[in-house]
């Protein structure tokens, strides 16, 4: 992928909330640049920041530091009506298929909401298009007239994706959108995410736990740590090759569906607690649990340099 | 041995003859032939199949006729006296009786229908709705707005309402139903609008929400077509709970002399003037009770049938 062209840029996004015991640096300086039609999968453990940092790109938490840009603009600098288009072109596909759709609305009425807001078409149009939406996710218009609670988890997921795409937008923040599903269900997704990809030339920041099945979508992974990223590089290239020494505890946890492979896998174990993003470390955020800390790395913050081409670690001992 | 048997009755079950067609008439099974419905036509469907309700909805339906023709169809007005009939039970001449000053009751009970209704409904939808809209505000907004607005809200709670709505009737003038429905609006909403903050803080963090916002929501369309009406199916019930309650309010306000001045009749004003000669005449005293308990019960049952019908989940 030469000549790519970059479609959103994070630059040292920091965003944190006020609690009672002080400041939660929920995102903590992110660098990550999203090209038009890749897919980043962004990995990390619960409580990392993933999800703070989808909602600061969807517009939905304004960060405290850093720039958000979208085809080069601060999506922060947007007046007036900008700020209704940006909606047009950065969608979100949510977490929880129960609870991302609203139980009065019928499902016509939740895909064409978009629509309605933005006034893109009315009528038999309006129609028409949910129809088609709703062809495009695999549900057919005897669907339309429905309430989300008579959906199964899978098929609410779809009705999401139908809503995300009715804007045609140019990236979709997917937030662990197949955690909540069946394996088999997860796989379907998946695959109406890549054929809707290929078909509209979509981006996705595409957060995730689920290490095997993000390898199967993303074309670049991002390791994300307490708030900050540690490794950035090609999907195959990572789970062949990682630097960091979480990426690589990480790593060593997806279970391998060969027994005998399975048998010798080494796992990687970490000792002691994920520090509390409110009160984070002085030097490197992992160094409390990582077995080659040094001195430098509890006094200094690494920094994300490029080991490889398109391989960013942030550690001093690589 | 077993396991070769096995083996055989399980070539067996794939045999040609193991198989056969579907019938004609069950080849439509998987059809979905369920017409597609909108909202309301659901909520209707729904609310159908309650037959309480709709019993309510129907006896309803018929007290409003009577409210509307009942003082035309008597040949009587509801403020003439006559002293030659005073205090007449029902007969074929007067069909409710007569009043202590001869006046015919099935006239004034069916003109004072016409005024406690319109207030009960009026009474309670209008602060309903300021309610509704302030406490979504409030709540969808939160920080410095919420925290001014509930703070003006407890402060108007604070003071009995009764003395705004003096101060309103002063103001505007008494014994004009249209001043009653304006002071009672102005004076009921704090409790709504309390109520709704504290649905619409629970709904606001719902994914929902948060998608009406990704999807480039204003807040005016979010809090009127994704928080109020998720509030409605549990604020319905007490919406029709404050109905009877607005009758009486205004029964109140009339006999202290704030209300609808006579001969104006209501519901309220008749009971109470009926309740001084109960002893004597129990048919002046029992008619009127008799529309407003019917009119409550009535509420509260239609009520109960709509929360049904406005929360899809609750349908069976």
């Amino acid at each position: 992928m030469e000549n790519r062209e970059a479609l959103l840029e994070l630059k040292d996004v920091k965003t944190y909330f006020q609690v009672q015991k002080g400041t939660l640096k929920a995102v903590n300086g992110v660098d990550l640049t999203i090209y038009r039609g890749e897919t980043v999968g962004l990995v990390g453990e619960s409580g990392c920041g993933k999800s703070t940092l989808g909602k600061t790109i969807m517009r939905l938490y304004k960060p405290n530091d850093g720039q958000v840009l979208y085809q080069g603009r601060d999506i922060w600098s947007y007046r007036g009506k900008e700020k209704k288009a940006y909606a047009k072109n950065v969608q979100m596909i949510f977490q929880d298929p129960y609870a991302c759709l609203d139980p009065l609305c019928v499902v016509s009425d939740i895909i064409a909401e978009g629509l309605k807001i933005h006034k893109m078409c009315s009528g038999a149009q309006l129609e028409q298009r949910v129809e088609e939406l709703l062809n495009m996710v695999g549900l057919g218009k005897e669907h339309a007239s429905r309430f989300p609670h008579e959906f199964s988890g899978g098929q609410r997921q779809r009705i999401g994706i139908a809503r995300a795409l009715s804007l045609e937008p140019q990236l979709i923040v997917c937030d662990e959108p197949i955690s909540a599903l069946d394996v088999s269900i997860q796989a379907q997704v998946v695959n109406l995410l890549k054929k809707l990809q290929r078909e509209m030339g979509l981006s996705y920041l595409f957060i995730t736990h689920d290490l095997s099945m993000v390898r199967q979508i993303s074309n670049r992974i991002a390791v994300m740590y307490l708030g900050s990223l540690v490794e950035i590089a090609d999907s195959e290239d990572i789970y062949l090759k990682n630097y960091h020494p979480y990426t690589k505890a990480l790593l060593s946890a997806i279970p391998i569906a060969n027994p005998e492979a399975e048998r010798s896998r080494k796992r990687i174990l970490l000792s002691g607690d994920v520090p509390s993003p409110v009160n984070l470390p002085k030097g490197c955020n992992f160094c409390q649990r990582c077995s080659k800390a040094t001195e430098r790395c509890r006094t200094e913050k690494p920094v994300l340099r490029e080991v490889e081409k398109g391989h960013m670690v942030a550690c001093h001992l690589v | 041995m077993s396991e070769e048997l096995a083996k055989k009755e399980w070539e067996n079950s794939f045999a040609e003859d193991a198989f056969e067609p579907l019938p004609e008439d069950e080849k439509n099974g998987e059809k979905i032939v369920r017409k597609n419905t909108s909202y309301w036509k659901d909520v209707w469907r729904n609310f159908k199949k309650n037959k309480a309700a709709m019993v309510s909805l129907v006896l309803m339906a018929v007290m409003v006729l009577f409210v509307l023709i009942g003082p035309e169809i008597s040949g009587y007005n509801y403020y003439s006296n006559d002293y030659s009939a005073v205090n007449q039970g029902p007969s074929t001449e007067h069909w409710f009786g007569t009043d202590n000053l001869g006046r015919d009751l099935w006239t004034r009970v069916w003109a004072g229908g016409r005024v406690s209704l319109l207030i009960a409904i009026l009474a309670t939808l209008i602060p309903e709705a300021i309610g509704m809209i302030v406490g979504g505000i409030s709540g969808y907004i939160g920080g410095k707005v919420d925290m001014i607005i509930m703070r003006i809200i407890d402060v108007l709670m604070g003071i009995p309402s009764l003395i705004y709505m003096i101060l309103l009737m002063v103001v505007l003038g008494s014994g004009n139903i249209w001043t009653l429905i304006i002071a009672m609006s102005i004076t009921g909403w704090m409790g709504s609008a309390r109520s709704t903050r504290g649905l619409v803080l629970q709904l606001k963090s719902r994914e929902f929400v948060t998608a009406s916002e990704t999807l480039g929501a204003s807040p005016a369309w979010i809090i009127t077509r994704r928080l109020i009406p998720n509030t409605l199916g549990i604020r319905v019930v007490g919406i029709t709970m404050s109905l009877p309650s607005a009758i009486f309010y205004e029964a109140f306000l009339s006999y202290i002399g704030l209300g609808v001045t006579p001969p104006t009749p209501s519901w309220g004003q008749l009971i109470k003037a009926a309740g001084e000669v109960f002893r004597y005449y129990p048919y002046q005293f029992i008619i009127p009770c008799l529309c407003v308990a019917v009119t409550m019960l009535c509420f509260n049952l239609i009520g109960d049938g709509l929360r049904d019908a406005l929360d899809p989940k609750l349908r069976s």
